[in-house]
């Protein structure tokens, strides 16, 4: 059967695009960010897993107002990183992974999680930086992807307690493959921040802390008591963004460790963080 | 939404209706040709999309607010405010009334 190897949760702010183009890494501008990465390329690195499933939310690239689905999981052979209009650097095809993705749905919909199956899906932002910060160097990416779209543009939003329900199926949908496979699972966006309205630039650091921590624990349900209105009151409009973190930890099974955590304000708007967790148990 | 935020804008189905021309036309941002054909005559481009008077107003004027207020959505007028070459920090100050300067300075003190 197959294994969840471990979820990285990472911020997919833009403007990452341009400093990984410009290789601004080292820049004391960027560096508190990108320090957060080379201890979990290291564990990466021991942990090596062959393909990767991505909770990530689309900023109107693949999907438009006429077909917005709540959740969308890809069933291609690759995926397009589109051109969406806010200079992002474009990035060679990502690979899929059929059966991984035919797994999923099949499971996802036997278990009341009607997803929209996307066989021809573009990725945006969302979908490629985390994977190149987490895969530096490498292009095209080395591994098969499932990229799964949670939507955060047109309420009414999924809760955070389905997109916890949601995550521990697609983790249960990957321990129940017929695979050897070792399986990465991320979730993408956040920490607080919001762009829009008189209250842009509005940062709740409180409560990003308190939320990653809870993701430790082994039962990691603490966002499921606030509503879509709570957490957008929180952690900003785009701050929603944290319910694909939810996502991604629920497919872990058990106690869990923290491999890694960082944290920096700010990161454009953006308070960014990253966070690797991995199943106690497991190397 | 079952209540108001202040200050926040949030596409739902009380106003996306109004809102749709305006996102569409946005949307049609990501193709290249689209953004040069904006560029060249902004209000022919959103008289092709069906944009309100008020709406074609607000996009000549810059106005992000008004254009909320009329039912954009940020993840489609961002795409409209970076053909303007605005960064986040400058769609930040418009909203917010700040300076540029004050704007960052409030990100800043938010990590203290």
């Amino acid at each position: 059967m197959a294994t969840v190897v471990g979820c990285v949760n990472t911020s997919h702010i833009p403007s990452i695009g341009k400093a990984l183009a410009h290789g601004l890494q080292k820049d004391p501008y960027w560096s508190p960010f990108f320090n957060g990465f080379p201890p979990i390329h290291d564990w990466l690195a021991e942990v090596k897993p062959d393909a990767v499933v991505v909770f990530y939310n689309d900023h109107g690239l693949n999907f438009f107002l006429d077909n917005m689905p709540t959740f969308a999981i890809g069933a291609g052979t690759e995926y397009v990183n589109g051109d969406e209009g806010v200079g992002t650097p474009d990035f060679p095809p990502f690979q899929g992974d059929e059966a991984l993705s035919w797994q999923l749905v099949n499971y996802l919909v036997d278990h009341d999680f009607d997803m929209s199956i996307c066989q021809d899906m573009m990725v945006d932002h969302a979908f490629a930086l985390p994977l190149k910060l987490l895969f530096p160097g490498l292009s095209p990416f080395p591994l098969p992807t499932v990229p799964v779209s949670l939507n955060t543009v047109l309420y009414p939003f999924p809760s955070a307690r389905r997109c916890a329900a949601l995550g521990k199926t697609v983790g249960d949908a990957i321990r129940a493959w017929d695979s050897d496979k070792r399986v990465l699972v991320v979730g993408t966006g956040g920490l607080s921040h919001q762009l829009e309205g008189e209250r842009a630039g509005h940062l709740n650091p409180e409560f990003d802390k308190q939320f990653m921590d809870s993701l430790l624990q082994e039962n990691p349900d603490w966002l499921s008591q606030f509503s879509s209105e709570d957490i957008i009151e929180k952690v900003g409009t785009a701050g929603l963004e944290i319910i694909m973190w939810v996502a991604a930890r629920n497919t872990l099974q058990g106690p869990v460790r923290e491999i890694h955590r960082n944290y920096h304000i700010p990161i454009s708007n953006t308070a960014a963080g990253t966070q690797a967790i991995a199943p106690f148990n497991l190397k | 939404m079952k209540r108001a935020i202040p200050g926040t804008y949030i596409l739902s189905g009380e106003n996306t209706g109004k809102g749709y021309a305006l996102n569409k036309m946005c949307f049609s941002f990501n193709n290249p040709a689209n953004r040069e054909a904006f560029k060249q005559d902004q209000v022919a481009y959103c008289r092709r999309f069906g944009l309100s008077a008020q709406q074609i107003r607000a996009i000549v004027d810059q106005d992000l607010l008004a254009l909320q207020q009329s039912g954009g959505n940020i993840y489609y007028l961002g795409k409209y405010a970076v053909l303007l070459g605005l960064d986040v920090q400058d769609w930040g100050a418009m909203q917010t009334g700040l300076s540029k300067a004050q704007f960052t300075a409030m990100l800043y003190e938010a990590a203290a």
